[in-house]
């Protein structure tokens, strides 16, 4: 399925498809509300078939935060990438952790580095820091007066 | 003997022999032949936590051969290493774990930091939440190495510098020479 063929199908499955131009893959921006039925539906064999999901990570825009789904096809070869958009002050979003296994680790790094709440996630605990630590490194607000310099 | 010595440092044994007939008696003192012998047999501990231990692999394998000067065979337990090599950076999580490592030696033990994480935190990782700034936070060291990685000649230069330290009973750990 090449990258025209794949955009006409995501659109049948979410009319609402706001597609990115311009990136090496089908790039698409959804609602975070419909990301959980989106994706069961592209897991599905007899559809799309995106049965790997091969990286989720977070990116913090100072204004809001954005997590990235990147899912591969191992039948089809075909790649989709995934946006959500997040409130950057209680950012939020379902968990795929029961759609594709993988993302339940993943999801918990995002939560660990960035804060990011993954509802219904089956175990969201800090993964890299420890147990007690307290807020979210990889946000670009973060301070640690003691371990790092301000440039 | 003296073209040794120009060539590098006395590695000899220290001691003078005396002939006499149908032998010969050596006159040494036991504190300088211990740390002679402990400082030819330096077993490395198998220890790495990132990309300074791919060039400590290559120290020890055929090309540059550590062996050669006594550092023979790397342990992969505390308990029979006599010089752990801290071969990358390390961060707040695996600190415990270097102290650890490093309380399970036996005695007289040795440390060497190579390279820039090792020694004060890294080029790169300096500025960050979760490592070290230096090893020596830590644990004592007794030999540092610049680099990022420092290439295998440099570690050979550190354990070889060890070496010296020991003879020298200078290191931290060693039976106390007085200076002659």
């Amino acid at each position: 399925m090449n990258k025209e063929e794949l955009k006409v199908r995501l659109e049948e499955i979410l009319p609402a498809a706001a597609f990115e131009e311009g990136s090496e893959w089908v790039t698409m921006t959804i609602d975070p509300a419909a990301w959980k039925e989106f994706a069961r539906q592209i897991r599905q064999p007899s559809g799309l078939d995106l049965d790997y999901l091969f990286c989720v990570t977070c990116v913090d825009w100072k204004t809001h935060l954005t997590m990235v789904y990147h899912l591969v096809s191992t039948v089809h070869r075909h790649i989709l990438v995934v946006k959500a958009k997040l409130d950057r002050n209680d950012p939020e979003i379902a968990t795929v952790s029961d759609i594709w296994r993988t993302a339940e680790f993943h999801e918990r790094e995002a939560y660990d580095l960035f804060g990011v709440k993954f509802k219904d996630h089956p175990d969201l605990r800090r993964l890299f820091m420890t147990d007690d630590w307290k807020g979210w490194p990889l946000r670009k607000d973060y301070e640690d007066p003691v371990n790092m310099i301000k440039l | 003997m003296d073209v040794e010595q120009q060539n590098g440092p006395d590695r000899s044994f220290p001691g003078e022999v005396h002939p006499t007939a149908g032998g010969g008696v050596l006159v040494t003192k036991l504190d300088e032949v211990i740390n002679w012998a402990r400082s030819n047999s330096l077993w490395p501990l198998v220890f790495g936590t990132s990309c300074c231990a791919i060039e400590m692999m290559s120290t020890a394998s055929a090309k540059y051969d550590w062996s050669r000067f006594g550092f023979e065979v790397a342990r992969a337990t505390p308990r029979q290493a006599d010089v752990i090599i801290i071969a990358g950076t390390i961060v707040n999580k695996m600190a415990p774990v270097l102290k650890r490592l490093y309380d399970q030696m036996a005695d007289p033990k040795y440390v060497i930091a190579m390279g820039a994480c090792a020694t004060s935190g890294g080029p790169f990782f300096y500025n960050t939440y979760s490592v070290v700034k230096g090893a020596d936070h830590v644990i004592p060291v007794d030999v540092y190495i610049a680099g990022c990685p420092p290439r295998p000649e440099a570690l050979l230069h550190a354990l070889i510098t060890l070496q010296e330290k020991i003879r020298g009973g200078g290191a931290r750990e060693t039976i106390k020479v007085p200076v002659q």
